[in-house]
């Protein structure tokens, strides 16, 4: 990991107002932002610890723990609340165990909402692992979990 | 031909050149690129096509038709047609056939009616409420009452190719002011459009571009706005993913009219999609001198940087989205302050402006001032874009005249409530806005009418609720998301919305009192009054409004713990009709916490004390039988259910 993450900061050095990207690119890399790598990147762009906490912890994108193989958002906008998020947050919960904004324990699955990934037509939607699946039904949650494991 | 261009007057020659290239080609296959018919499994369609053009020996390489070759058929991608709800949906041009719903099985049928019998797959056609179906794109109800400006080119165009742009006047607004018009005039031209900006506010866009050009200090800034962060919105999305480079040209008109030399487009995270056309338009657009150094042989210089947020609301706002772009947490500044005009990205001058707003600006140019002015009404000049959705049949996205009626909108492009539903609020201005009731249906649509009844034009998005839907529940639902994004800095939207939500929870969970009422109201105003940006501003619209207009629900909801739609959990129970269960077992075999028990074909019943409401039995059991039902208040549970229980 050091070394990756060496490779992606190199071309930032001193460059304090590149501190989201930067961010973005370890956390790409990453999967999250772990203390090691926020610690460099405050060392690389110049920017106090503390502001690039700070500024981390402001945006929702960036995680600090590590997150699970398979990454399931449902999304709570309007359009997907007043068809029944909720609901499908639930059902997803009781499948995986898990309650929303967690990782299980073998890090296989991590569920969460998205305010809106702007499908709203779709709705309701869960994005899971980048592929949007729209007009949700709770009832085909086992077939999704079950086509990850392949 | 196909190379830079170095004045403006090639511009003229490369449309012609392209325009011609693409007629070249009888036939093409427009299948929709948007997120919503990519997830629906467009871009196999698209390939299937593709396949079957090139076994009959047709060349589907676009090069080819630039090196004067004639083609009987093609396919091509092409931005959002907006009819998302029908995806994938598939356009056949010159006869601009629309296919809805459009599987890879469906190819072949495609391909044979149109190139061998020249005729249409008619079970592939949209078909009409009286059962007649709707051949083109253009006879679609949905479509027909539309005046489509900004969204014209989406749909319409391969957003990943410029020369498709260029196909249509693209860029040509932009050789024009080179050759004919000084700064001063282009903003003047866009001073007498009318036209306000599109992000939700409603500036005129004249104006702050007049100021930009008349602030001092350099380097100048162009920022374009596409943070759409509203919920249920996703007009700017479309835009950006289906005419990217109609967002450039507006965006290098604006820097040529006030003297900038960079512009940067801050896109939302969760649109990946927007990104990666955005880059190759950029990309292209360079390549082709339209953009970069030097543009058009003129010797104006400008570009284009991609900044992705990072997820946060509060970023739509100017000030705070000029700070994220530098590296900082997006905190709106504190008035007063000078104007973003004068002191924005990095301390200088810049010009912000919402994605729409920048794609009007080709057009105004290149049509008049005069022609943008006759649409719409005498203060909202042009058209609104609108993300249609919620409890409606014909959802996506619609661009229509200002002055519409919100009516026409919902019952005649929308086609109403779908399964017999009632309509019961329209929602706009996503977490800023408000719910209109019934009663406010004749409404027309502009910002000042809309302002009147409480809510606002926003960004775009409109949401519609039936029956079913409970307003406190989605009072408590905007502020739990505005308490959410909340940056914090001023303490009455901090920990004011924090209290509405509260309270919100307490009355949706049966625990409401009288004197809520009042203290929403109360809370509301503090919270409005004592914020320094929009978000803190406007958070408490939705409970103003809902209270307004749907006080007696509320009055339900505490008074007699009951909520009327069925929605809130902590007031409702599941129960099953004696009369209607057929005993098919469904809702049993369903529940997740087998609280129903019976035997098959025998009734069916929900033990109250396990059933967690989840609703499950209630999304199983057959339409034909519709034997569960929701009833409010809540069936008390009684001491020894619960004995048998532990």
């Amino acid at each position: 990991m050091e070394e990756r993450l060496q490779e992606i900061l190199a071309p930032y050095k001193g460059k304090s107002d590149a501190l989201i990207p930067v961010l973005q690119e370890v956390q790409a890399e990453l999967g999250y932002l772990p203390e090691e790598a926020m610690m460099a990147i405050a060392k690389t762009t110049g920017v106090p610890e503390s502001h690039v906490y700070g500024v981390a912890t402001f945006y929702a994108q960036f995680y600090f723990t590590r997150r699970g193989k398979n990454q399931t958002k449902v999304c709570t906008g309007t359009a997907c609340h007043v068809k029944g998020a909720a609901r499908v947050i639930e059902a997803f919960e009781r499948e995986l165990g898990i309650d929303c904004g967690c990782t299980s324990e073998d890090f296989e699955h991590t569920l969460e909402t998205v305010a809106c990934v702007g499908s709203c037509a779709l709705a309701p939607v869960v994005v899971v692992n980048e592929e949007v699946h729209g007009q949700f039904q709770s009832s085909s949650i086992g077939k999704v979990i079950e086509d990850l494991k392949e | 031909m196909l190379q830079r261009i170095n004045s403006p007057s090639e511009m003229v020659e490369m449309r012609d050149f392209c325009k011609a290239a693409f007629a070249r080609q009888k036939v093409r296959f427009l299948v929709c690129a948007g997120t919503g018919c990519i997830a629906g499994g467009s871009m196999e369609v698209y390939e299937e096509l593709k396949r079957h053009i090139a076994e009959r020996g047709e060349d589907v390489d676009v090069e080819l038709l630039f090196e004067g070759k004639d083609s009987e058929a093609g396919a091509s991608i092409s931005g959002c047609h907006g009819f998302c709800q029908m995806g994938p949906l598939v356009r056949v041009e010159p006869k601009s056939t629309f296919y809805t719903k459009v599987k890879v099985k469906d190819v072949p049928d495609i391909i044979t009616t149109t190139l061998d019998e020249d005729s249409v797959v008619e079970r592939l056609l949209f078909k009409n409420p009286d059962g007649s179906h709707a051949v083109a794109e253009h006879d679609v109800p949905f479509y027909n009452r539309q005046t489509r400006i900004v969204l014209a080119g989406c749909g319409t165009i391969d957003p990943e190719d410029i020369r498709n742009y260029f196909a249509v006047d693209g860029y040509t607004a932009l050789a024009q002011i080179f050759a004919d018009h000084s700064p001063e005039e282009v903003i003047d031209i866009v001073t007498q459009s009318g036209l306000r900006g599109r992000g939700g506010g409603g500036f005129p866009a004249g104006r702050k571009w007049k100021a930009g050009y008349d602030a001092k200090a350099t380097p100048k800034y162009v920022v374009c706005n596409g943070d759409e962060g509203d919920p249920g919105a996703f007009m700017d999305r479309s835009v950006l993913e289906g005419n990217p480079q109609a967002v450039l040209e507006g965006m290098t008109i604006a820097a040529y009219s006030i003297g900038a030399r960079y512009g940067v487009i801050y896109v939302r995270a969760e649109y990946p999609l927007a990104v990666v056309r955005l880059q190759k338009a950029i990309a292209q657009a360079k390549e082709f001198g339209v953009l970069g150094e030097n543009i058009m042989g003129t010797g104006f210089d400008f570009d284009i940087d991609i900044f992705q947020g990072a997820g946060a609301f509060v970023c739509g706002e100017s000030t705070a989205l000029t700070l994220s772009i530098e590296g900082k947490r997006g905190m709106p500044r504190v008035a007063p302050r000078p104007r973003t005009t004068e002191v924005g990205l990095y301390d200088k001058p810049t010009l912000l402006n919402n994605v729409k707003t920048f794609a009007y600006v080709p057009d105004i140019i290149r049509k008049s001032a005069d022609w943008f002015k006759a649409i719409g009404t005498e203060s909202s000049s042009g058209t609104a874009v609108f993300a249609l959705t919620g409890h409606i049949k014909n959802s996506g996205l619609i661009e229509v005249p200002m002055g519409i009626k919100l009516r026409e909108i919902i019952f005649d492009i929308g086609g109403g409530i779908p399964k017999g539903g009632k309509f019961k609020a329209v929602q706009t201005g996503g977490p800023s806005g408000g719910c209109l009731p019934e009663s406010l249906l004749d409404t027309p649509i502009d910002y000042d009418s809309l302002d009147e009844a409480g809510s606002i034009m926003g960004s775009g998005g409109m949401v519609i609720m039936n029956e079913r839907t409970c307003m406190v529940d989605v009072a408590r639902y905007f502020l739990q998301f505005t308490e959410e994004e909340s940056c914090g800095q001023c303490v009455p939207c901090r920990l004011g919305t924090k209290q509405l939500l509260e309270i919100l929870n307490d009355i949706c969970r049966g625990r409401g009192k009288k004197e809520d009422l009042d203290l929403l109201v109360e809370l509301s105003h503090s919270v409005h009054g004592g914020s320094v940006c929009g978000l803190g501003q406007t958070a408490a619209n939705p409970v103003l409004t809902t209270l307004r207009y749907f006080k007696a629900e509320y009055e339900a909801h505490i008074y007699d713990k009951c909520c009327p739609a069925g929605v809130c959990k902590e007031l409702i129970s599941f129960v099953i009709d004696e009369e209607k269960c057929k005993g098919c077992m469904l809702c049993a075999k369903n529940c997740p916490v087998d609280a129903i028990s019976g035997e098959k074909k025998q009734v069916h019943t929900i033990d109250q004390s396990l059933c967690i409401q989840c609703g499950v039995c209630f999304d199983k059991c057959p339409n034909k039988f519709s034997a569960v039902e929701c009833v409010s208040p809540k069936i008390p549970v009684t001491p020894k259910e619960k004995m048998e229980v532990s």
